[in-house]
């Protein structure tokens, strides 16, 4: 048995006739299911996962010993342009593999490894994050979540929210507090947790525009093994730091473990987006010297976008830029995407407030888009934080002065923690 | 430039910067504003020995880039000008340089561009209407068939450094369509009347043409059929000047950055406010979003993309909506000094004033992104909107 790396190009080949002969073709009139909180799509989704570890290209970036192919990005990326025209398992990318299998690979332990990223790469399992909390999701580390020891075992008590489609999940990481006499951020530990199990109570959330994808959870005497705990106990802040550095990577388009078109980095790859200008087109406002002022904003900030993207990532690459950089790229994206989001409200019209019963007209979009608008500037570290990230640690200025640095937890001020209500 | 620049570029990058910040620091520019040229000649004939005039021209005539890529390696200059708002003609002389290299008759290519490489020449482009025209819609000068050649009558303004220029390059309407010619600025009926600019060293100057007989061997390109190049040649401009800004705009970032970290208030450090840190961080959001899509904008010139209308324009509406509004607010945050002659902020805000309406405002740029993506992706619409 040689241990002979196969090339891009021959793996290349090996996807492309496997594709063909195995997956689905995508089909315009008949989309996969696509809505995070149906089941359906994560059952269509994990059944797809299950074909691509049977024809052993799962996991092209994990580790072999676990399952994976330990090949190289440029792999990836060979994988992904010829799956372009094959239905994927693509809501299993972020956070299942590229957030959580990532951390998982950087801080397990080879029993945890062996335990648990096979049934990942299988499909069997679904992973999420509960990180933020209902107490505050910008200061992290302020988290109340507690985990208690009971003899060898753990007892978790508190709340998480805004995790993606928890309720069709299996697993999470989790951030707990261990230590009320530490100062903040070294007294957090991280676990893996079942999520069906006696005390997880998983609430969907129901936003603006109707979406039930995220969902807050509530912890009551939760009991966790072990060997439950990722990394060290007491230091849960340097697996979650690297948690979201593969977060950031994720969402920015960066990421080794994201297979198949990566839909959250959209806009950054050059394609065109239509969508003002089949608002005009419907609405006959092309001529309209304002419309078309407006037009054409929307689509300088997608070429923006791209270039930023581009630069930013190449930056990173080359030492140019330091890591934290992405909060650049990150900050651009949602305020770019308030603005995009206004201009289509502006061109919708009155179109934006009324519709023909059941319809999905464009118009409707615009105006429910416009009312969910501030998600992506909250999502992922709010605008706020970006800014103090770029500010601090990009361009070097003070850090903000804490109330709660260096002085034991359970002494700092903050907000109750809601109670389940169901209990 | 980009961050993934060739060790060759790196360091004619740095060669570049040293030779500024020798030759031409702030207290030059601002020795220079005096001066009716705005630059020394023998100055500039020592930026063509590093390289500023040859990128674009062919090896044959006396030329040659660094990288093979003539445009995004001539960007580099532009960049390291910004950061000094340098003096210079590196604009229109690089420019007429690229028309000539590719549509000029062999007799002149050999006449002129081994000049301008050497420095000996600086040329001046005659295109912008006297209305406010800046694009191929606005030229007033005509050309009328005369023999071989033709006859010049008309006028452009503002022209860059055309009382400074040896060579004009001059576009024209004959009734075909536009054409283009390379004119002395010595030959008999120019007129040039310098005119007063925002910039303390870019100079600037109205061309009168009155009856000016051209040579057939002084044409550029087809007569009647020169659109196509007009607008190389406006693009190969306007991503030049966004180059500038971006040099520019870096530089007064970390200006500003080291001022807030030195002067206090209230006995804390500017530089400690969260109002300014927030306020900084969307500057270098802004900044950076402008370095990328002038990077995208060089790459399609260079690379002579059938789509560099709408990124060339995205580049230039997105500078000049932004570049202005972050010296204004820099100014803003170096507090009542910011608004003193005896700063040197005013420089770069003039420089970038130029650049952001020279060769279009962000509106008009805007205009020709909707009339390209509609026209291309709105195949629906009436003839009248997707033919204008």
């Amino acid at each position: 048995m040689t241990d002979q790396t196969e090339s891009v190009d021959e793996f290349r080949l090996r996807v492309r006739a496997w594709l063909a002969e195995n997956m689905p073709r995508l089909a315009p009139d008949a989309p996969p299911p696509d809505r995070a909180e149906d089941e359906a799509t994560w059952a269509h989704d994990k059944a797809l996962q299950r074909m691509l570890w049977d024809g052993g290209l799962a996991g092209i970036c994990f580790p072999k010993e676990y399952g994976g192919l330990g090949l190289t990005i440029e792999h990836q990326h060979a994988f992904t342009e010829e799956s372009l025209p094959y239905e994927m398992p693509l809501h299993l990318n972020v956070p299942h593999f590229s957030i959580l299998g990532a951390t998982l690979v950087d801080f397990g332990t080879p029993e945890q490894k062996a335990k648990y990223l096979p049934p990942m790469l299988k499909g069997e399992q679904q992973w999420v994050q509960f990180l933020s909390e209902p107490t505050g999701g910008s200061d992290l580390a302020g988290c109340v979540t507690r985990a208690d020891r009971d003899g060898d075992e753990w007892v978790m008590n508190g709340s998480k929210i805004w995790s993606t489609a928890a309720m069709s999940a299996t697993h999470a990481m989790c951030l707990a507090r261990t230590d009320w006499d530490s100062p903040k951020h070294r007294g957090l530990t991280m676990f893996i947790m079942e999520i069906h199990q006696d005390g997880v109570q998983v609430d969907p959330i129901k936003q603006v525009n109707g979406s039930l994808e995220f969902c807050q959870e509530f912890f009551d005497d939760v009991r966790l093994p072990p060997d439950s705990v990722v990394g060290e106990v007491n230091d849960g802040w340097t697996v979650a730091l690297a948690l979201l550095a593969h977060e950031r990577n994720a969402v920015g388009g960066g990421s080794p473990y994201v297979s198949g078109r990566n839909y959250l980095a959209e806009g950054a790859d050059g394609a065109f987006d239509a969508s003002c200008v089949k608002l005009v087109t419907a609405r006959g406002t092309a001529d309209d010297p304002v419309a078309r002022q407006l037009v054409a904003e929307a689509h300088v900030l997608d070429v923006v976008q791209r270039g930023l993207v581009k630069r930013v990532g190449l930056g990173m690459k080359t030492g140019a830029l330091v890591g934290q950089a992405a909060a650049i790229t990150k900050l651009f994206t949602a305020t770019s995407a308030e603005r995009k989001t206004t201009i289509r409200l502006e061109l919708a019209g009155p179109d934006a407030l009324t519709w023909p019963c059941g319809a999905e007209t464009i118009g409707r979009g615009a105006g429910e888009a416009w009312l969910e608008r501030q998600a992506t500037s909250l999502a992922g570290g709010s605008n706020e934080i970006q800014r103090n990230l770029i500010a601090e640690r990009v361009l070097g200025m003070p850090r903000e002065w804490a109330a709660d640095r260096d002085i034991p937890y359970k002494d700092v001020r903050r907000n109750p923690m809601p109670t389940s209500p169901g209990a | 430039m980009h961050l993934g620049l060739t060790d060759d570029q790196q360091f004619f990058q740095e060669t570049t910067r040293k030779f500024l910040e020798q030759a031409a620091p702030l207290t030059t520019v601002r020795a220079l504003a005096d001066d009716p040229a705005g630059f020394e000649r023998a100055w500039w004939s020592r930026g063509a020995e590093l390289g500023w005039t040859s990128f674009l021209v062919p090896e044959a005539d006396g030329g040659g880039s660094l990288s093979g890529e003539g445009v995004v390696d001539l960007a580099i200059v532009a960049e390291e000008m910004g950061r000094l708002v340098s003096p210079g003609p590196l604009v229109p002389t690089n420019v007429v340089a690229d028309a000539v290299a590719r549509g000029g008759t062999p007799e002149l290519q050999a006449e002129v561009l081994p000049a301008i490489v050497a420095g000996d020449v600086v040329a001046a482009w005659c295109i912008a209407g006297p209305r406010g025209g800046w694009d191929a819609s606005g030229v007033a000068i005509e050309a009328v068939p005369d023999g071989d050649g033709m006859v010049l009558d008309g006028v452009s303004t503002p022209v860059e450094h055309a009382a400074q220029a040896d060579e004009l390059l001059v576009t024209a309407r004959t009734t075909g369509g536009l054409t283009q010619c390379l004119v002395p600025a010595s030959a008999d009926g120019v007129v040039v009347d310098a005119i007063e600019s925002v910039d303390l060293v870019r100079r600037f100057a109205t061309v009168r043409f009155e009856g000016v007989p051209v040579s057939a061997a002084r044409i550029v390109g087809e007569v009647g059929g020169a659109a196509a190049a007009v607008e190389r040649q406006l693009h190969l401009t306007i991503v030049l000047q966004c180059a500038e800004v971006v040099g520019a705009l870096d530089r007064v970032l970390d200006v500003t950055l080291e001022y807030l970290g030195d002067r206090s208030s209230f006995g804390r450090p500017l530089a400690s406010y969260q109002a300014i840190k927030h306020r900084i961080a969307d500057m270098k959001m802004w900044i950076e979003g402008c370095h990328g899509v002038t990077e995208l904008a060089v790459q399609a010139v260079q690379d002579d993309d059938p789509d560099a209308v709408e990124i060339v324009s995205a580049a230039a509406s997105y500078l000049g909506d932004h570049a202005g509004e972050i010296l204004q607010e820099c100014t803003q945050l170096h507090g009542g000094i910011g608004v003193t002659w005896e700063h040197d902020l005013h420089l770069y805000l003039r420089r970038i004033t130029l650049d952001r309406n020279l060769f279009g405002t962000p509106a008009q740029h805007r205009e020709r992104i909707a009339a390209a993506i509609i026209s291309k992706h709105g195949p629906a619409l009436d003839k009248k909107v997707a033919g204008d």
